[in-house]
């Protein structure tokens, strides 16, 4: 649930945002139902390629799986360097991208240093996880899950503290 | 739903690609039913499968990867093991790629002039110069081609080792490390064209245009995977779990099936890899199951404490080829020849049976020490090591004839009557009865999965020989149905005809019960023509004696029942085969292509 934060002030825990973080990336099967998952049920299509969550093998199949998420960051350094205000800090952590306002300058993609940005070369927008936990109800190893980041609320508590 | 079948065509000798859109093919559904197709348009019958212009047909079907654990994709050429109908399956990412690369069927024929691999993607086909990787291991080629190319995630790799590019009839195809088109020698026909191997970059999308009414379908499928019990035995333990009941029921294939128990079963069985070799498991791309179950083997190099280590996949076949049935009771052992297999790119079941009739020749005085270069005996692993590489050397003419499988070795050294074939096929891990033993022979492709005889014979009590019979040909023809969906065989039971309809209409698809019947008879008619054509004579089928001497779960076989039950199978199979049956008169608005 998205709070209203001027009306409520202090965020309490269970009305806090959570976002998608990777908990026990050792479990992984590399099934890509994650994938699949957001492709589907966010972007409407069959193909992981609209996936804002990407998994792959690091050194091969012999190595291990890899997940490259969106972070959830705080101050996210993406939001920071879009000139457009099409990609806004979301209560919680992480970003929100509003559509119409992206140009499609790719600035976001460059400043993200944990590769958690993929760009749609299709639709000339970047893929943006909305933090809405669709992969995490599919996958079968609770390798994902939603928490909230604690950090955030601290923080933003402590400005009204303040 | 798209209404035609997007074929790539690739001619290597004038590196020329052609893509049609063929509503045609519609009738067939998709997998092995346009694959079949297509190999029959494509294939010389008379010609060698090594002749430059037979066809290497790749085929997925309509719910590929879209839907929970349909996750293979069908290949179809010229067996150069059988010298008849090639058919082999494998998963992991190549379904998906292939995909969302947006290709439903591939077909490649001609010779590359140099060693090659392709690059395939959704905007992009590229031939690549192989020369550097010819030679190299199947985990080192996949390594390489890994690193140069793009689409980590999205992307499949498929190469052979060097027991492809020498041509060793039963030599295999590497899908990203851990699955196999391992049957019946692509890896070979892939050699014999010098191609190294093929990336497919699925870069593509697709956008859905139903997505209420398609994820109403797909979460109803999804949870049964996940939350009924139909599958758990392939995540939990895996195929090996059936080591043990097998072992149990005198059908676990022993020492050149001179037994179909192992004293050593429970050191091998399932339960024993997974408590001390197991480390992961991994799964094919859109199936949540997770039956990949990878070993860790130790290899130590050195004194006091220098070791090495590497991941192995194993399953109840590969353990049954290179454990029961020679003889080796130890898991080391056991991984140690999985591992050779693997990098050299063979087939797992067809080396285990072919070193199985080695050792028995060798000790009946078939063949001699000067010709294997050592002595050899079951349980004997660095003489099959030995063996192994120096027939993939071929090194002299012992090896050399060896290499062209157990079949054909047999008729050179003798040794007929316990060479463990069915078809020319080296036998796959069950001795359980009749409906194993008829439907390997009968099969297709002459595998166990054609029609799952093994299964039948586990399930039965006494033998009708008539249902028996009628239950191969209409398993086989469900399967049918199932492989032009290219469902993953193990969900099996998930995809009954009442699921597979319903997935089909969400995405625009109209069958009935009936339709798919006729479909999965008509493939089966096909296949039939198909190896009648390519020369496989069903009136000259003998059974090696061997299948007879040994145990099973329903005591020793009877040779006079089972030419009984051959006739009774031919008989049905033409009768069959008259039938007439018109798919496309069931398709409005396509009668007029007919």
């Amino acid at each position: 649930m998205e709070v209203d934060q001027t009306v409520w002030g202090v965020i309490m825990e269970k009305d806090r945002n959570k976002v998608l973080r990777a908990v026990d990336m050792s479990k992984c099967i590399g099934c890509c139902s994650c994938m699949l998952a957001c492709a589907r049920n966010v972007h409407g299509d069959y193909s992981p390629v609209k996936s804002a969550v990407r998994i792959h093998s690091s050194g091969g199949f012999q190595g291990r799986f890899v997940a490259n998420i969106c972070r959830g960051c705080i101050r996210p350094a993406c939001a920071e360097v879009c000139h457009s205000g099409a990609l806004n800090e979301r209560s919680g952590g992480g970003v929100k991208l509003v559509k119409e306002k992206c140009i499609g300058c790719r600035k976001c993609i460059g400043a993200c240093s944990v590769q958690g940005i993929i760009f749609d070369e299709q639709e000339n927008k970047p893929i943006v996880c909305l933090q809405c936990g669709s992969c995490v109800k599919n996958c079968p190893h609770n390798v994902l899950s939603m928490e909230v980041n604690n950090n955030f609320y601290e923080e933003f508590n402590k400005s009204f503290d303040d | 739903m798209k209404n035609s079948i997007k074929v790539l065509m690739i001619d290597l000798n004038n590196q020329k690609i052609e893509i049609e859109n063929r509503k045609d093919l519609t009738a067939f559904l998709g997998g092995v039913g346009t694959g079949i197709k297509l190999l029959e348009e494509n294939l010389i019958d008379e010609w060698d499968p090594y002749h430059e212009g037979q066809p290497i047909v790749l085929s997925i079907g309509p719910m590929e990867t879209i839907f929970p654990a349909v996750t293979k994709v069908v290949a179809l050429f010229k067996s150069p093991l059988t010298g008849e109908l090639g058919e082999s399956y494998a998963g992991m990412r190549l379904g998906m790629a292939m995909r969302f690369a947006g290709y439903d069927a591939i077909v490649i024929t001609g010779k590359a002039k140099r060693p090659m691999y392709l690059y395939i993607s959704n905007h992009e086909i590229e031939f690549k110069n192989a020369e550097a990787l010819w030679g190299l291991d199947t985990e080192e080629t996949g390594r390489l081609m890994r690193d140069i190319e793009e689409g980590a995630g999205l992307r499949s790799i498929m190469r052979i080792g060097v027991s492809g590019e020498r041509k060793i009839p039963f030599a295999g195809v590497n899908v990203d490390t851990y699955r196999h088109f391992g049957r019946l020698g692509l890896g070979a026909v892939f050699g014999s064209k010098l191609l190294k191997g093929i990336v497919i970059h699925g870069n593509g999308n697709e956008i859905i245009h139903n997505k209420k009414e398609f994820k109403g379908v797909y979460d109803g499928i999804y949870a049964k995977v996940v939350e009924t019990d139909h599958m758990e035995k392939y995540h939990g333990l895996g195929t090996s779990i059936n080591i043990m009941p097998l072992n149990n029921m005198n059908a676990l294939p022993t020492r050149n099936l001179q037994k179909s128990s192992f004293e050593y079963a429970n050191e091998i069985s399932g339960e024993a890899f997974a408590q001390e070799k197991l480390f992961r498991k991994l799964a094919c791309a859109g199936c949540p199951i997770g039956c990949i179950h990878v070993a860790i083997q130790r290899k130590k190099f050195g004194d006091p404490v220098e070791y090495s280590w590497a991941g192995i996949s194993y399953d109840h076949e590969l353990i049954f080829a290179v454990g029961s049935f020679l003889g080796i009771g130890n898991k080391e052992d056991i991984l140690s020849l999985i591992e050779t297999i693997e990098l050299l790119g063979l087939d797992c079941m067809s080396t285990g049976v072919l070193l199985g009739w080695v050792t028995e020749a060798y000790e009946r005085g078939l063949i001699t020490k000067d010709q294997i270069g050592r002595a050899v005996k079951f349980g004997d692993v660095e003489g099959y090591q030995y063996i192994i590489k120096n027939m993939i050397q071929g090194s002299n003419n012992f090896y050399k004839t060896i290499s062209k499988g157990t079949h054909h070795a047999s008729e050179v050294y003798g040794g007929k009557e316990f060479a463990a074939v069915l078809g020319k096929h080296e036998m796959a891990g069950y001795h359980t009865g009749y409906g194993n033993l008829l439907g390997m022979t009968m099969g297709a492709r002459h595998s166990h999965l054609d029609n799952g005889g093994y299964s039948l014979d586990q399930a039965m009590k006494d033998l009708d020989k008539n249902k028996l019979i009628d239950d191969l040909i209409q398993e086989e023809i469900e399967r049918n149905i199932q492989n032009c969906l290219v469902i993953c065989l193990f969900s099996r039971k998930i995809y009954d005809l009442d699921t597979i309809i319903n997935a089909l209409k969400v995405i625009g698809i109209e069958y009935d019960t009936e339709q798919l019947m006729a479909l999965g008879k008509e493939i089966f008619k096909m296949k039939v023509r198909a190896k009648k054509k390519l020369g496989f004579d069903y009136s000259s089928i003998t059974f090696p004696k061997r299948f007879f001497e040994t145990e099973t779960l329903h005591g020793k076989l009877n040779e006079d029942v089972a030419n009984e039950l051959l006739e009774i199978y031919i008989g049905k199979m033409e009768e069959l085969c008259k039938e007439h049956i018109n798919l496309f008169s069931q398709i409005e608005g396509e009668k007029k292509l007919v």
